[in-house]
């Protein structure tokens, strides 16, 4: 089987890949990093999105050899160095942000995505933005908050703790 | 002050932690050495003849261990359902056979034909296309009115019809009600659907089964809301295992809504299958395949009639539904239009005469069964829709016509067989109006006139029967089950405890709000608590987690177990302070007596119960662990009023729901901050219910709405900020914490405030549309506008 290499959470990767492989089925196989989820099967749910050289990249949509070279990043990177909750995962614990966990991590990688491209986003743009993250549970509401609260931005005013 | 500690305060979740670095472990994140792994092959016809199913060429083909057929299975049980109805002539209902693989006939688009199992997810699906099948195609039932006309094709050729039963409720009251709705001076009447949906939680359904031969146990992982009762049914309804030899685990699980509560045959077949052949063998559904499997919700078709004097008092209330079953009776199909509808048709008003009629269907489409608010949605927005159309036909104001008719007095046992402990109807009410500016609304309207768009208010009040229990009730009316809860603490040598608990936590965050309650009770912080729960090798027998039952059933489980730990640890601390039992008070985590500066800490008590060198071992046995079985008297009735604001494109029909007010009164509330994210989760599923959602079958039985391409999930930009309040507070009068649920309510109470409010967007522009049936998607509110 051929195998294919990238850097993962900063830490250089090799692992056997079908060509078929999708990217979140060798994050999740051979590499163990089941902090990616997959929730649907055609590319709706965002449970799956990843970090590719920087892009918010759904890893249902690429394929494990795509990603030859790169430099992918997913949920268990995102904690600070010390171990500790990065921004984006901090406010998602301080304003509920998240119930049942599945799309989390989808979530945080987009968010930190929108926060890279447009640092101090409206609530408008960041419902916008998650157009491609379904999440059952919150209602949104709460993720909506701790995404303003990430970004600085003062969330008194959105009701309700 | 809000309080930071205990009852009351909105901690953290500390689960948000494993959830927000990856760490989660999931069902599907579970692989054992050794897996093997399944694939359906499922019919994609919605009703017929299995004529041949050759599996040779599949059985040969590269990694394949073993291909099963239904022949597999005959001789083993069906999945069992779990409430039997008795029909208005006292004749049981009708009960299918439900298999774990197709035998002889498939019955709905997604049926398991066949299941193949080999080394890898593709070698198997490669595999599937091989095998040889013949369908003979039998004409589908999709309607339910078509599938009750004389002559219908028959979905299970051995049963009479394709009715499961005949519900009345109250039968001896159909002629009262009858008279009275003749008499009245005014019926209000009403034709409505409550749409078919799908619970879609977004983690898919796993089950991963595994055999250890050495011991001869089974092990099933499995994405469940209540492992002990899959263990139960499993074990004893289908495979013929004991307990002791059946080991069911439910880890993190990605939501559930209902969906997960039930036993499918996946689970089953994956444990059977693991056994056959001496290796793991798992199952991840894809979305796909959990639109076609996981039991749907809803699917009621319903006729309304309130008859009302003068004075718009209301007089009698008479309701006729069909509730579609779909093809077999999923685990609690049958308790959800009747017992979680039937009863809950009194509302929050005090109308004296009511008779219930349900028509329970079956169709060759996917089982229905309990979604989030189960039975109680229905009831709720068939009645606060007829009470709304009312109030136009009476020319009375909505909000008016409600309050006359609140029952006020507690407690207050309505006709169709339940007692509401408490409440304050019109505090709830008075809380949202004020919350929603109503006042404000006519700005607001002149507002969105000025942009071209209509706006409506829409308002409504809801209750249900929560904390699911109690059994003695249950029993009587149907349920095969028990419905308490359990909860063994166990306190370990230096004074921290673990409470397994039977309650699971798929999202509602069990393991931060439960130790909150410990904490308050003990004085101890909530770092010294572990909650344990979701597998059957290390929990008390339980019922799971659903019906908003965790902490008003569950908690007083583990309230009940903290209160013998505590009568316990005050006869030890007793004896070291040499005083007596009844002096002993316990505060802040140490114990004293009154009147005397004797003091011992909770630690050192817990110590000397496991190192009991100076201990009263002639009066008590060493250790501190306890176990409670909670049975609660009653039901819990939460309720509020809902009021959503709406703008309609006058163009396009298109709505937007510009704010939504919810005001709840829970009974007490242990963690704000997790009640009101249950709430805004609830609210988000009523509003995708109203306004996007919608499962549908075309007239062969296809299904068309099977992928989130064609379903309508909601998204972060079809939904408001809400502003949600559960200040208003009637504690439960029955359970320890006095607390009532808080999981449905948003589903149950959002429905009928959006349909209303839409419904006034157009009478205020001079449209005299009456009812629109949900979702209120843009085609269908523009053909109501110019219909």
């Amino acid at each position: 089987m051929p195998t294919v290499s990238m850097t993962v959470n900063g830490k250089p990767t090799t692992a056997e890949a079908e060509g078929r492989t999708l990217l979140v089925e060798f994050l999740r196989g051979p590499l163990g990093l089941t902090g990616t989820h997959v929730g649907c099967d055609t590319s709706q749910c965002g449970a799956c999105v990843v970090h590719v050289n920087g892009e918010a990249v759904k890893a249902c949509t690429m394929f494990a050899a795509e990603a030859e070279g790169a430099d992918v990043q997913t949920i268990e990177g995102m904690a600070n160095a010390d171990g500790s909750l990065g921004v984006i995962q901090q406010a998602f614990q301080d304003h509920h942000g998240l119930q049942c966990g599945f799309c989390t991590p989808g979530m945080v990688m987009s968010a930190a995505a929108l926060l890279k491209e447009n640092p101090k986003p409206t609530e408008t743009e960041i419902r916008d933005y998650l157009e491609g993250n379904i999440c059952r549970c919150t209602g949104y509401h709460n993720i909506v908050k701790a995404i303003m609260a990430a970004s600085g931005q003062d969330v008194t005013a959105i009701a309700a703790e | 002050m809000p309080k930071d500690h205990g009852i009351g305060a909105a901690n953290k979740r500390r689960e948000d932690v494993r959830f927000l670095t990856g760490k989660g472990r999931y069902t599907d994140d579970i692989n054992i050495n050794g897996q093997a792994y399944v694939h359906f092959l499922r019919s994609d016809v919605a009703h017929g003849k299995l004529t041949k199913v050759n599996t040779s060429a599949a059985e040969a083909a590269p990694g394949v261990l073993r291909v099963f057929t239904g022949k597999d299975f005959e001789g083993i049980g069906g999945l069992p359902c779990g409430w039997q109805v008795t029909d208005r002539h006292g004749n049981p209902m009708q009960e299918p056979a439900h298999p774990v693989l197709a035998q002889g006939k498939v019955r709905h688009v997604g049926d398991a034909i066949a299941a193949v199992v080999a080394e890898s997810y593709a070698e198997a699906r490669d595999a599937a296309e091989l095998i040889e099948l013949d369908i003979e195609e039998l004409p589908a039932v999709i309607d339910m009115k078509a599938a009750l006309a004389d002559g219908a094709p028959k979905v299970h050729d051995d049963l009479t019809s394709n009715l499961c039963y005949d519900w009345g409720f109250v039968e001896e009251n159909r002629d009262a009600v009858d008279q009275a709705i003749k008499g009245a001076h005014h019926v209000t009447t009403l034709e409505l659907v409550n749409q078919r949906l799908v619970a879609n939680p977004m983690e898919p359904r796993v089950a991963v089964g595994d055999y250890a031969s050495h011991s001869d146990e089974s092990t099933l992982y499995t994405t469940s809301q209540n492992p002990h009762v899959i263990r139960l049914l499993m074990g004893a309804f289908v495979l013929g295992i004991p307990e002791h030899k059946l080991r069911v685990v439910a880890p993190d699980v990605g939501g559930g809504f209902g969906s997960k509560i039930f036993h499918y045959a996946e689970e089953a077949f994956c444990t059977f299958a693991a056994k056959q052949l001496k290796r793991p063998v798992k199952w991840t559904s894809s979305r796909s395949e959990a639109f076609m499997t996981d039991a749907h919700g809803r699917d009621h078709v319903t006729k309304i009639e309130l008859a009302m004097d003068a004075e718009g008092n209301f007089l009698a209330l008479r309701t006729d539904t069909h509730a579609n079953m779909g093809a077999y009776l999923s685990t609690f199909s049958t308790s959800v239009p009747t017992w979680l509808h039937g009863t809950l048709m009194a509302g929050n008003y005090k109308t004296p005469l009511i008779y219930v009629n349900v028509k329970a269907v079956f169709t060759n489409t996917v089982p229905v069964d309990a979604y989030r608010g189960a039975g109680r949605p229905e009831a709720t927005f068939q009645l606060e829709r007829v009470i709304d159309k009312a109030a136009r036909e009476m020319g009375i104001d909505p909000v008016e016509l409600r309050r006359k008719n609140f029952v006020t007095e507690f407690p207050y046992a309505t006709p169709v067989a339940v007692e509401y402990d408490t409440g304050d109807y019109n505090a709830t009410l008075d809380k949202a109006l004020e919350l929603a500016d109503v006042s404000g609304f006519d700005a607001r309207a002149a507002e969105s006139a000025k942009n071209g768009k209509w706006r409506g208010l829409g308002m409504n009040c809801y209750i249900e029967a929560c904390g699911i229990a109690p059994s003695a009730l249950v029993g009587q009316l149907g349920a095969r089950a028990g419905l308490y809860e359990s909860a063994t603490v166990r306190v370990n040598a230096t004074g921290g405890l673990v409470v397994m608990t039977g309650s699971h936590s798929h999202g509602q965050g069990h393991e931060t709000a439960f130790p909150q309650v410990i904490a308050e009770m003990i004085g101890i912080d909530e770092s010294q608590v572990e909650i344990v729960h979701g597998d059957t090798a290390n929990t008390p027998m339980g019922m799971g987690t659903y019906g908003s039952r965790s902490l008003a059933v569950g908690g007083s489980a583990m309230v009940r177990a903290t209160e013998k730990i505590i009568a316990k640890a005050k006869k030890i601390a007793a004896h070291l302070m040499e005083a007596s039992a009844d002096d002993v008070e316990l505060k802040d985590g140490a114990f004293s007596v009154a009147g005397t500066d004797k003091s011992v800490a909770w630690g050192d008590v817990c110590l000397a119960a496991y190192v009991p060198h100076n201990y009263p071992l002639d009066e008590i046995e060493p250790g501190l662990e306890e176990t409670a079985f909670y049975d609660p008297a009653n039901f819990t009735y939460p309720a509020g009023a809902y009021i959503c604001e709406v703008e309609v494109d006058p163009d396009t029909g298109k709505v937007t729901v510009e704010r939504f007010t919810a005001a709840d009164d829970f009974g007490n509330v242990v963690n704000p901050m997790i009640v009101e994210g249950q709430v805004h989760g609830g609210l988000a599923q009523g509003i995708g219910q109203a306004l996007l959602e919608n499962c549908v079958y075309d007239e062969n039985g296809q299904l068309v709405s099977a992928s989130f391409m064609d379903y309508a999930m909601p998204r972060a930009a079809d939904l408001p900020n809400f502003s949600v309040d559960h200040s208003c507070q009637t504690p439960c009068t029955h359970n320890p914490l006095g607390v009532k649920g808080c999981g449905e309510a948003g589903a149950i109470g959002s429905p009928p405030a959006l349909v209303n409010a839409v419904v006034d967007a157009l009478q205020r522009n001079g449209k005299d549309v009456k009812h629109i049936d949900m979702p209120l998607s843009p085609a269908r509110v523009w053909a109501a506008m110019n219909g």
